[in-house]
């Protein structure tokens, strides 16, 4: 019972904290303090963040490798879109058909190729992802390889800002449950998970269900915060992009998703001054964190747990002292 | 050994923030009074790194000819060149970076999904955008609302305007009457070119008494081909792509159809002399962007320099860029101003602007009118015929 008050305590702590750094941002905005160019940053993070917690939830949690996360952000780019152009949908609802188209993708995908695993699943997945993008390209009435064209730009800070906040909240609460729990020991050890009575198939079809809805709003918030939907966005190179996001900040940790997000927008975009280095540099950082922190920067751990554990030392360390003093 | 790795990896994580932090410094305040910041977003890297590559060496070019030449409006020119990683992401990152360093135009990118991303940015920040190479009509007219845009420009033609230059060869050079039009119907681009250059073979005071059409992967074209040479036309035209271009001009010839056929940059493939056979290639004309042997002196003073400097031949991506940036310069002095939105204003007005690809005006929708070049064959190799330049 103390626990559960605590997380709920913890929770709505990190909600009032979620509304005021939303109220901050958005008066900065608003006031035109922050630049054009921290502007796009603040979104694209934010999108990112929403993609990358979404394939933590996959390849992290329930430790399933995919690389087709760029296909279902392509579906639900694609589906919102026509939504708010042909038939004149509530930009809310067409990123929930959206996400949901790429949901049921997710699933149709997920079904077959998640008997599959390891090098395997991340082959299927692969190609899965390269399917939908071909698909796309081959569909004339979506503008085919010259992309879909004339979306309204309907994306704003506060509805990337709240959507991730929700993305975050659910799978942070999704992760705390059973389900989440069942992912978890798919991921440690499948067969030991069987044997228990959990049904492995179905945890790893509902990771893979959830990832691919939130992707899918991401799709849509990019397709509609850049008025175009282009096959070229949603390349395998775009997969591994997301995926490298999680990885740097620490497969299975959310913090960490968030952080890898951050970081790799943040540094992509920075180092577009210098071409002839971008990649060096970029590719160093990377080599030089895998050498360094192989477990990524977070490792699986959450930085809400790191700050406690940090906090009770302090205490124990006060406590020690005191009693030190006293002998 | 711990304390040293510790040490490397603080150095390392130093020295790639310093340079990200570097990366954001690049804004200037906007307004320094005696030099003119020309900004070019473009493919540098990514997919279409070579696009973008040239393109820049192109402005570059067109920036130091016009320094030599005295700046502009007594002022120097400078361009800065960001990289926008072939993303539409990565060109929103750009054009907000050149927004802040106080650019008075952008040139690029040259891939049009890159561009149209821009048009909403673009319009709210007041900076035109000339996009040296971007065909999609999307660019300058946006599809939902059909509204010319604002801020939004491109050097090139787009696709269906080569149908009307083709038309005017046809009734011009070839003094042709009547026409026959095979159209690709699973082709938007083949059924513009198509309209286009009906409407201005019509007006030309031709006669189209024939549409056939025909799909993409068709294989056999001889029942439309006797329809054709039944009405007894003075040329065919074959806006389509060379894979079936290829065996429409082989069973043309072959049924001893003789009339010159006429096409588009679809065309523009060594496949299409493969397909066809170089025999069946005579008496045949299509339209084209560019030509390296185009006698129009500007371009070959161009392309000897180019090569000079930069060790390779110049790609269509550098000389539509080269014109770009003349171009904006050219509004720049026209409209008296550096401001942004004065250049945009300035844009839409310019008329045969004398550009190395040859003569280009901008009409008041954006829709961008420039020479097209005639290529021909000669023993299975293209051949430069002429390079008609718009009224």
């Amino acid at each position: 019972m103390q626990i559960i008050k605590s997380l709920r305590k913890f929770d709505l702590a990190l909600l009032v904290l979620s509304v005021a750094v939303f109220a901050v941002l958005e008066v900065l905005i608003d006031m035109r303090i922050i630049s054009s160019f921290w502007r796009l940053q603040i979104i694209l993070i934010g999108i990112n963040v929403i993609l990358a917690a979404s394939l933590n939830l996959i390849n992290g949690i329930t430790g399933q490798f995919s690389l087709g996360h760029a296909g279902f952000m392509a579906v639900g780019a694609y589906v919102s879109a026509i939504m708010t152009m042909w038939y004149d949908l509530p930009f809310g609802a067409a990123l929930l058909i959206g996400g949901l188209a790429a949901c049921i993708i997710g699933v149709l995908i997920g079904i077959p190729t998640l008997r599959l695993d390891g090098d395997y699943l991340a082959i299927a997945t692969l190609g899965m992802g390269e399917i939908i993008r071909i698909c796309i390209l081959n569909i004339q009435a979506v503008g085919g390889a010259s992309g879909l064209t004339g979306i309204p730009r309907l994306t704003t800070f506060a509805w990337v800002f709240w959507i991730m906040v929700i993305t975050l909240f659910f799978l942070k609460n999704m992760i705390n449950s059973t389900y989440g729990r069942s992912c978890i020991s798919v991921r440690e050890n499948a067969i030991a998970a069987a044997a228990m009575g959990i049904n492995t198939t179905f945890a790893k079809v509902l990771a893979f269900a959830i990832g691919a809805f939130f992707a899918g709003l991401a799709g849509g918030l990019f397709s509609h915060y850049f008025s175009i939907a282009h096959p070229s966005s949603f390349t395998f190179l775009n997969s591994y992009n997301y995926l490298t996001m999680v990885v740097l900040g620490g497969l299975g940790s959310m913090t960490g998703s968030i952080t890898g997000a951050a970081l790799i927008t943040f540094i992509t975009a920075a180092l577009s001054d210098y071409p002839e280095v971008r990649m060096i540099i970029y590719a160093l950082c990377l080599i030089l964190l895998m050498l360094f922190r192989p477990q990524g920067l977070f490792g699986s751990q959450e930085g809400s747990l790191l700050l406690r554990r940090l906090m009770n030392r302090r205490k124990e360390a006060k406590a020690n002292g005191s009693t030190l003093g006293n002998n | 050994m711990k304390f040293s790795h510790k040490a490397a990896l603080l150095a390392a994580a130093a020295a790639a923030s310093a340079a990200a932090l570097a990366g954001c410094g690049t804004a200037k305040p906007a307004g320094s009074s005696d030099l003119i910041i020309i900004g070019a977003n473009l493919e540098m890297t990514g997919s279409n790194a070579s696009f973008g590559t040239s393109s820049l060496n192109g402005i570059h070019m067109a920036v130091e000819d016009a320094n030599v030449a005295g700046g502009v409006l007594g002022k120097k020119i400078q361009v800065i060149g960001v990289d926008n990683r072939s993303e539409v992401a990565g060109a929103a990152d750009a054009l907000a970076k050149l927004a802040e360093s106080g650019v008075a135009a952008i040139i690029g990118p040259d891939t049009s999904s890159n561009v149209i991303a821009l048009a909403s940015q673009a319009a709210a920040d007041k900076i035109p955008i000339v996009s040296p190479s971007g065909t999609n009509p999307a660019i300058t007219v946006d599809p939902a609302t059909g509204q010319t845009r604002e801020y939004l420009f491109r050097a090139c033609f787009t696709d269906p305007y080569q149908g009307r230059v083709m038309a005017d060869f046809a009734t011009g050079r070839l003094n042709a009457k009547k026409a026959v039009v095979l159209v690709d119907n699973s082709s938007d681009y083949s059924k513009g070119l198509a309209e286009f250059f009906t409407k201005e073979f019509q007006e030309k005071g031709g006669s189209v008494p024939a549409q056939e059409a025909y799909m993409a992967r068709d294989v056999d074209f001889k029942p439309i081909l006797t329809k054709a040479a039944a009405l007894h036309p003075d040329i065919i035209f074959v806006p389509g792509y060379y894979q079936e271009v290829g065996l429409i001009l082989r069973q043309a010839r072959e049924m001893g159809i003789t009339v010159p056929i006429l096409g588009g940059d679809g065309w523009d493939s060594d496949k299409l002399v493969e397909i066809a056979g170089t025999a069946n290639l005579s008496n045949t004309y299509f339209c084209n962007h560019y030509s390296q042997e185009d006698d129009n002196p500007k371009l070959q003073d161009f392309i000897r320099r180019y090569e000079a400097r930069y060790g390779a031949a110049p790609d269509s991506f550098a000389v539509t860029a080269y014109d770009a940036a003349g171009l904006v310069l050219e509004a720049i002095e026209a409209g008296r101003s550096d401001k942004p939105a004065d250049v945009a204003k300035a844009l839409t007005g310019i008329k045969g602007y004398d550009g190395i690809s040859g003569k280009i005006t901008i009409d008041s929708h954006h829709n961008t009118v420039s020479s097209g070049i005639i290529m021909s064959f000669a023993n299975g190799r293209r051949t430069f015929i002429e390079r008609i330049d718009p009224e």
